[in-house]
């Protein structure tokens, strides 16, 4: 585990995960949250749990994403907050 | 103070797992909006997720594969050398269990917009109340 790279990569997954909650279009915040998984995913892969990283890869930043772009192009963009 | 210090240095992980889950609880409760507040709820599993992965993590350790377990047999393990490989195992299910969840409530959020034309929620409070004002009025107190 490099410290100084877990550092840097647990700020971006904060800055991701505030970003995904206060952007005010729902398309831009699924796709901040895709970010905010891929970050993650990065961080478990220095942690040593690869079969975590690769699994969020696919699942949480691919298929979430994807569920979150179709819900979003079903309903609406306008969020108020 | 020293202490403290190092303390809040060396557990560097567990910070940023309270302040995720700090952020997904606000964005679950704060935020009008279906689908930011499903937003929130993965930050709040994802967080947790990253707290059981911090766990099992070493300083000094390799992945939790035997070195050297073909051929000469004869040496000891010690499991001081690998990362702990049971949180990893757990936490699979886990991820899958989330995106479960995350498929299951959009398709609740896109029924509510279906039927309601709106993702905010106090929108739709308020055509819930002026589509039944009576139902509303004689089943006592409402928010």
């Amino acid at each position: 585990m490099i410290w100084q790279l877990d550092l840097i990569i647990l700020l971006m997954v904060v800055i991701c995960g505030i970003s995904a909650i206060s952007i005010r279009d729902l398309l831009g915040s699924a796709i901040m949250f895709g970010a905010y998984s891929f970050m993650m995913c990065l961080l478990w892969s220095i942690m040593g749990a690869v079969d975590v990283s690769f699994t969020e890869a696919s699942v949480g930043a691919g298929v979430s994403t994807v569920f979150f772009v179709a819900a979003v192009f079903r309903t609406t963009r306008r969020t108020r907050d | 103070m020293e202490a403290i210090t190092t303390l809040i240095i060396a557990k560097y992980n567990y910070w940023a797992v309270i302040l995720l889950i700090v952020i997904g609880l606000y964005a679950m409760i704060a935020k009008k909006n279906l689908v930011k507040k499903i937003i929130g709820m993965n930050i709040f599993q994802t967080a947790i997720i990253l707290f059981y992965v911090s766990i099992g993590a070493k300083r000094g350790a390799t992945l939790p594969i035997i070195v050297h377990a073909h051929g000469d047999a004869a040496h000891a393990i010690h499991a001081a050398d690998y990362i702990n490989p049971l949180p990893h195992v757990l936490m699979l299910t886990a991820i899958v269990v989330s995106v479960a969840t995350l498929g299951v409530a959009l398709a609740l959020a896109m029924k509510i917009y279906f039927h309601y034309g709106t993702l905010e929620e106090d929108e739709i409070q308020k055509k819930i109340m002026d589509r039944e004002p009576d139902k509303v009025a004689t089943s006592g107190e409402h928010l």
